[in-house]
């Protein structure tokens, strides 16, 4: 088994708008990818571009609208629950909601083991519940009956991820879990996600827009925007050598913490949203600084070199070079 | 350059604190503890930290918005008008508004708030500048509002428009213009750009420079994000615990770091082209309503000793412009007990 | 006990605890009634208030005090059928309404909506008019339920929608738990302080509605209530009678219940608010 989750031609149309004024706005555009056992695959881009919807796709609390997800070569439907069926588990992006105020954060823990009849006494429940939790640097005793706003940020999403472990997941499904964490406490989450991936061979979709992190912690990356992967492939090509002038912009646009590496150039910005999503052709044609006529008309094919994948039409007759 | 400077924004111990009664006790939460800053003329002031570090309140302070339950505990803010130096905590709610949008602006985070949801975009203008400008006519309002709006590079019927319709970076660039338009010598932003995507962030960032350099005014941007720090700010001041530990220019802060807080703060940063292993912060931010004893850091500093413990420690001038407040910093063990 | 203490800082709370303890006390002292509130003539007629009838008497020939015991415990029997029973009602249309979504959704709000734009108060005159033989305190309690729920029932399943969103339902849907268990665990203390104060409004509600409908003459009136002391003594004119005593007597009552019925909802919702009680927890 090379392939732990195998998405194919994955696609999710919403209609907006009322009976007289509908439009369908393809919020994931056929895309297909897949992750390997003990991997960190990265789904990056800005709001908007489909990553969490394709999260929730993964998860199965949406349903696609076409397409299908493999889940150890099996498919599955919205009904089944994968997360029991298959050890998928998922961290969200905003720690103090993860956690009912009113409820202590054990009691999750202890759900869990109940729910998953992980344990058939309540010490056994506690040891294990300990176990996970010292794999993210907690201990039980510090934290059993507290509520969540006891913890800070950084401390929830840690007893997060503690959480997601107790059924002993293969897949773990990140939806921007750094991003309302502070800058100056992120790198305890990531590691963590590196040393899941190491020890346990836990793998791992990383979704964010934050592509510094990405590139530390993730083996593979994949650039969405506006419903398409536009490339894919090792983080190390795809953002150190990025081919598709989205993913260039991109990059560039992280502000580097370093005051030598200042932007000079200056960057157009979509003026409406949901033109680029019904545009024909390739939908980045409106801002992109190599832009052809034949962006304009036709949707770029999928091209591979070396291992990346692009979806542009600078690269459609050679194999590579721009 | 420096010495030529002028100070436009100044306070002397600032102390403002939540005072919040519980059920009966009493909770002081000292979220911003005695801050001694200058900030000058055309410059862009950065100031950093944590979530729950306090800059967010030092910001309402510096505006002079203090209202309960916050409260001015000691200290002073002085704005310079013109040539002379004003006490502004002393004056009354009707001079502290005429302050506000011509001298002072304040740019927040979420733009949402700051549009009526059933106005259109020049009706909120419109009522905006009325209350700080009398005698204006619709006209007179509108062209002003028109050309700046172009000169920013935003759409012209962009103010035809309801908040709704606009995209989160379209609206918190109208916010900004809105905050720019009667030209204040101030402007203040609680993170600006954190909410937004980073294309669009850059194009706000790069909007905020622009403005800066066209009304050669100040800038103080909180934001926790040290990217954006390095791209926009002349200075920096590193704030934790209600207190500035560290200030420098911006290049000073990041190719030589003093205070540990702050060497944490840049080594935790992920760069492209590095993988090796960086690491947080240790241990989490103190609750400011109980504040560890002497130097707030010490819990989590590695080279904690003893007088951390019992003392905070002063600043210590390590450079020109570059300040920290360390015991281990600066000439042998400076200022003991000063 | 800390829960008391608590809610004991807040005057209104102190004030309506007490006000409502003595009307509890009052509705409990018709066990021990010297006479038969269904007979006349039992006593002197339009007797002042004196040591003997502390209320005075009626032109019925009833004894004041003793007839206001009946009518507070008899009002307050039917306030609170009407009140739990719609609420078990809100409740579950809300929840059901609110966590199924889709088609179930749309028809529980189209029954709700209908009993809230139809004028209630007519169909409630027609209605009490046609049972008006088998009215009991019962049967009004439960015809008052069925007007009082609906827009609780949307009230509870907004919130419902709502918590739905947060996060921490597919925390919890990922930790295996199933939906009744979520229902119950994660959703009923959010919306706790919203029933409670809607039982609170709902008993003054009722009250206020069993009020006007004796007055009109529509319930039995041999069964003494707030609303049927009133009656009569409006209809034997005790106002220009100068029998002050007979008339004054249910409507402070009523009002003392009314105020003290609306200080305790809002001082107990104040106290269940989950964003004072998370302030609670982290204090």
């Amino acid at each position: 088994m090379d392939r732990l989750l195998e998405v194919n031609q994955l696609t999710k149309r919403y209609a907006q708008g009322n009976v007289l004024a509908r439009i369908v706005i393809t919020a994931v555009d056929n895309i297909s990818f897949d992750i390997k056992p003990a991997e960190i695959f990265t789904l990056a881009g800005e709001s908007g571009c489909g990553k969490t919807t394709t999260a929730r796709m993964v998860l199965g609390f949406e349903e696609a609208t076409s397409g299908t997800i493999l889940h150890n070569g099996k498919p599955h439907t919205r009904k089944e629950k994968v997360w029991i069926t298959e050890g998928v588990q998922a961290i969200f992006q905003d720690p103090f909601s993860t956690f009912n105020p009113l409820r202590t954060v054990d009691s999750y823990f202890h759900e869990t083991v109940q729910n998953y009849r992980l344990a058939r006494r309540k010490e056994e429940a506690i040891a294990l519940i300990d176990q996970k939790l010292r794999l993210v640097g907690l201990t039980y005793q510090e934290f059993a009956g507290k509520y969540p706003n006891e913890f800070s940020g950084g401390q929830l999403q840690r007893i997060s991820i503690a959480r997601a472990l107790v059924t002993d997941p293969r897949l773990i499904i990140a939806d921007e879990p750094v991003s309302m964490v502070d800058a100056s406490l992120r790198m305890s989450i990531v590691n963590l996600f590196k040393k899941l991936r190491d020890e346990l061979g836990v793998s791992i979709l990383y979704i964010t827009h934050d592509l510094a992190t990405a590139y530390y912690v993730s083996d593979r990356i994949a650039i969405m925007f506006r419903g398409n992967i536009v490339e894919m492939g090792p983080v190390e090509q795809v953002l150190m050598n990025p081919r598709h002038p989205y993913s260039r912009l991109l990059r560039d646009s992280i502000p580097q913490a370093d005051p030598r590496l200042r932007w000079r150039d200056t960057v157009t910005l979509a003026e409406l949203e949901q033109e680029e999503y019904l545009r024909k052709g390739c939908k980045f044609a409106g801002r992109c600084p190599k832009v052809m006529e034949i962006c304009k008309r036709d949707v770029p094919a999928d091209i591979v070199i070396d291992d990346v994948l692009v979806k542009c039409h600078l690269y459609n007759e050679s194999g590579g070079g721009s | 350059m420096t010495a030529m400077k002028q100070t436009i924004l100044r306070t002397d111990q600032l102390q403002a604190f939540y005072v919040l009664d519980m059920q009966g006790a009493q909770k002081i939460v000292k979220a911003v503890n005695n801050v001694e800053m200058r900030i000058y003329e055309n410059e862009i002031y950065g100031i950093a930290g944590e979530s729950g570090c306090g800059k967010t309140t030092l910001l309402k302070t510096l505006f002079n918005d203090i209202v309960p339950p916050l409260r001015l505990v000691g200290g002073k803010i002085y704005y310079r008008i013109g040539s002379e130096e004003v006490d502004v905590t002393t004056l009354s709610p009707e001079e502290k508004r005429k302050l506000r949008m011509e001298y002072i602006s304040y740019i927040p985070q979420g733009s949402m708030s700051v549009f009526n949801p059933v106005l259109k975009l020049k009706e909120t203008y419109e009522d905006f500048v009325r209350s700080h400008v009398s005698g204006q006519s619709r006209e007179a309002i509108f062209e002003l509002a028109y050309k700046q709006i172009l000169t920013l590079g935003l759409p012209r019927n962009i103010l035809e428009v309801y908040p709704h319709q606009l995209s989160g970076g379209m609206r918190q660039r109208v916010t900004i213009a809105l905050a720019s338009l009667l030209q204040p010598r101030i402007m203040i932003g609680d993170e600006p750009t954190t909410a937004l995507d980073v294309v669009v962030q850059r194009g706000v960032i790069q909007m905020l420079k622009d403005i800066q350099q066209n009304l050669q005014n100040t800038i103080i941007l909180v934001t926790h994000d040290m990217g954006v720090h390095a791209n926009i700010a002349d200075r920096i001041g590193i704030m934790y615990a209600g207190k500035i530990v560290e200030e420098g220019t911006t290049g000073q802060i990041f190719s030589r770091p003093q205070h540990p807080y702050t060497r944490f703060l840049i080594d935790s940063l992920p760069r492209f082209g590095d993988k090796n292993m960086r690491s947080s912060v240790p241990g989490s931010p103190p609750s400011l309503a109980d504040l560890p004893t002497g130097c707030p850091f010490h819990p989590r500093c590695p080279h904690a000793q003893d007088i951390c413990t019992r003392q905070m420690p002063d600043f210590s001038h390590i450079d020109e412009n570059h300040k920290v407040a360390c015991w281990f910093v600066g000439e042998g063990h400076h200022g003991q007990v000063a | 006990m800390n829960v008391l203490r608590d809610l004991f800082r807040d005057y209104r709370f102190f004030f309506s605890f007490i006000v409502l303890m003595l009307v509890l006390i009052l509705a409990f002292m018709s066990i021990f009634s010297p006479y038969d509130p269904t007979l006349w003539n039992v006593v002197p007629r339009d007797m002042k208030p004196s040591a003997e009838y502390w209320f005075g008497t009626d032109s019925n020939g009833q004894d004041i005090f003793w007839q206001a015991t009946f009518a507070v415990r008899n009002s307050l029997i039917i306030s609170t059928i009407a009140a739990l029973v719609s609420r078990v009602i809100a409740i579950l249309v809300g929840m059901v309404a609110g966590y199924t979504g889709g088609t179930t959704d749309r028809v529980l709000m189209f029954i709700s909506d209908s009993l809230l734009v139809i004028p209630l108060f007519l169909i409630m005159v027609m209605l009490a008019m046609l049972v008006r033989q088998y009215m009991n305190l019962v049967v009004l309690g439960l015809l008052l339920s069925f007007f009082g729920w609906a827009w609780d029932a949307r009230l509870i399943r907004s919130t419902i929608l709502s918590l739905r969103e947060r996060e921490f339902t597919r925390t919890a849907v990922l930790s295996g738990t199933g939906t009744v268990r979520l229902v119950l665990n994660e959703y009923i203390p959010f919306t706790m302080p919203l029933i409670f104060s809607t039982l609170i409004n709902n008993i003054s509600w009722a009250i206020g509605l069993e009020i006007t409908l004796a007055f009109l003459g529509l319930v039995n009136l041999n069964i003494p209530t707030l609303g049927t002391m009133l009656n009569w003594a409006i209809t034997y004119q005790a106002m220009f009678l100068g029998r002050w005593w007979w008339i004054l007597t249910p409507v402070f009552l009523s009002l003392f219940l009314f105020i003290a019925l609306y200080w305790l909802s809002v001082s107990i919702s104040e106290y269940l608010d989950p964003r004072t009680r998370i302030q609670r927890v982290g204090a």
